[in-house]
């Protein structure tokens, strides 16, 4: 019998992955299609605390082995998310769930820090600083490790839960920030989010996406999340949640061994909406073939 | 239940000009009414390519898509033997309202396809509609023929004068005879636009938008409408007439 669990902050998962944010709703859609509970968690759509449309479409254009997304935040905002989405969540998932909260200032983030702090089924809150498509918020408090500390302080002081920060590879280097983070007392990390890209449609000479720019994911950025994560691994002490570009049960070991606690799977759900079942089934042959009993013991073997 | 499920071509076969009729074999149990769509992923794309359900019978599913970009292309050249992977059924399709005793359908270019499986159940019930179909030229037409078996008086409409009445769906008598009491419509936006504002009677609208997922979860393809934002996959495509927003923003 493989042992698959992994623990990120007292949490203690039944597998390390975890729905990445954005792909996953708040559950819902994927009730349909496979039990949901067979997931070590998902990540929720990134909140706000005020709700938000989001950006004109398109917002979403395809790439070799990825896609750009510019979906911009579209949310119900952070008094919906408590009072609608997780008692509906509630009836058919019967984890923690990982809390994705943006926002445009320190007070926003702290302020949806606050709200989650009393709902049971949050077990980490993960504080997104780093969608690459809003204005005025989101990235650029992942690219200046000040800043970053500052949200990370302003988000510990709010809740008692551990938190998460999930950091932008639009950067030059990964390490400042995320020690930044640690030493602001960030719990731990996730990274990657989405590489700033945009795609022009040649008939028209105009961007594919209604907002130009868009965030990149997909197969094509594992190898830049890979590297990241192994930076950040070598910087910093506290557990980091893995992911960019992870679509197989093979990515999830390399992550693990890259440095991730976690694994993330965002993308690949789009595509295969049975992505994070179909991997959490086909670990245990991939751990046989690689002779690894515990899953754990693999965290940061590359280091 | 959505899910992917495997299904083999039968025929992939040109229709009119850069349009083809794609025949699979496989299990349609899953659909519940026209107007739904399937997303098919095709081999070295990475994104799957949403399709609307032309026509389906047990164990058989019937496609019209147009050729626009290399995914299509690619999909213009399978043959028949080959499987596709398929998730469905997605959307919610076609409502059809208690009462309705004359229904319209208005068909844009490649937005027909879906009006024809509602055409065929609508005169199974024993409401053949009037058909008007809109296309660019007469060489871009097809289902004509198809909504006329079914026993619906079917006029077309192209800009080139090239088939049927030249100019627009909106300028076929058919359409403003006022002898229809519901309306069902699938085509490009200004065409849907068109239509809204040229009938005083209720309808149905069904929309095309860039999509991911095409089962809610990417949030790529909202619109706003009078009832808040709803997404073109999973709450539509089919949208009604009272709900619709046109405004800046807006589908």
């Amino acid at each position: 019998m493989k042992d698959l669990t992994v623990t990120l902050s007292g949490l203690v998962l039944d597998n390390p992955v975890i729905a990445a944010s954005g792909t996953f709703g708040y559950g819902q859609e994927f009730r349909d299609l496979y039990d949901i509970n067979i997931l070590g968690s998902f990540s929720f759509k990134g909140t706000t605390l005020e709700p938000r449309f989001g950006n004109p479409t398109p917002r979403v254009a395809e790439c070799t082995a990825g896609m750009l997304n510019a979906v911009g935040l579209q949310n119900p905002g952070i008094d919906a998310v408590v009072a609608r989405e997780l008692p509906a969540l509630g009836e058919f998932f019967h984890k923690p769930v990982v809390a994705n909260v943006s926002g445009f200032s320190v007070e926003e983030y702290a302020a949806c820090c606050r709200r989650l702090d009393a709902c049971p089924q949050v077990g980490i809150i993960e504080v997104n600083i780093s969608c690459p498509n809003v204005h005025g918020g989101g990235m650029t408090f992942g690219t200046q490790p000040e800043l970053a500390a500052e949200v990370t302080r302003a988000a510990k002081a709010a809740t008692t839960k551990p938190v998460y920060i999930k950091l932008s590879p639009n950067i030059t280097d990964i390490v400042p920030i995320a020690r930044a983070c640690q030493e602001a007392g960030a719990d731990g990390l996730s990274l990657i989010n989405t590489l700033l890209g945009m795609r022009i449609d040649p008939r028209t000479r105009r961007p594919v996406l209604a907002n130009g720019m868009g965030g990149f994911s997909g197969p094509a950025i594992f190898p830049v999340a890979l590297r990241m994560v192994y930076q950040a691994a070598q910087a910093v002490q506290i557990p980091i949640m893995g992911l960019g570009g992870v679509a197989t049960a093979w990515d999830v070991v390399e992550m693990m061994m890259a440095g991730a606690t976690a694994v993330q799977v965002g993308s690949e759900n789009l595509r295969n909406p049975t992505a994070c079942k179909d991997i959490i089934e086909d670990l245990p042959r991939v751990m046989e073939e690689l002779g690894i009993d515990r899953l754990a013991d693999i965290i940061g073997a590359a280091l | 239940m959505t899910g992917t499920q495997c299904f083999v071509i039968q025929a992939n076969t040109p229709l009119a000009r850069d349009v083809y009729d794609l025949t699979l074999a496989g299990d349609t149990a899953p659909l519940t009414a026209p107007g739904q769509f399937v997303n098919v992923a095709l081999p070295g794309f990475y994104l799957r390519r949403p399709l609307s359900v032309c026509d389906w019978a047990p164990g058989v599913l019937r496609l019209i898509y147009k050729v626009v970009g290399r995914g299509t292309a690619a999909l213009a050249d399978l043959r028949p033997g080959q499987e596709l992977d398929l998730l469905l059924p997605l959307g919610n399709g076609f409502s059809v309202p208690e009462g309705i005793k004359a229904p319209l359908l208005i068909g844009g270019g490649v937005g027909t396809p879906p009006l024809y499986g509602l055409a065929r159940v609508l005169a199974e019930w024993g409401l053949a509609p009037t058909v008007v179909l809109g296309f660019q030229t007469g060489e871009d037409v097809f289902l004509e023929e198809d909504f006329a078996a079914l026993g619906c008086a079917a006029f077309v409409a192209t800009q080139d004068g090239g088939r049927g009445t030249q100019g627009l769906v909106t300028d076929l008598p058919a359409l403003k005879s006022g002898a229809h009491d519901y309306y069902f419509t699938c085509g490009p936006q200004g065409m849907l636009r068109a239509v809204h504002g040229a009938l005083d009677i209720p309808g149905q609208l069904s929309f095309e938008e860039r999509m991911a997922c095409g089962f809610g979860a990417c949030m790529g393809c909202s619109c706003k409408t009078l009832y808040g934002s709803k997404r073109i996959c999973k709450d539509g495509p089919v949208l009604q007439s009272g709900e619709v927003l046109w405004e800046e923003g807006a589908q």
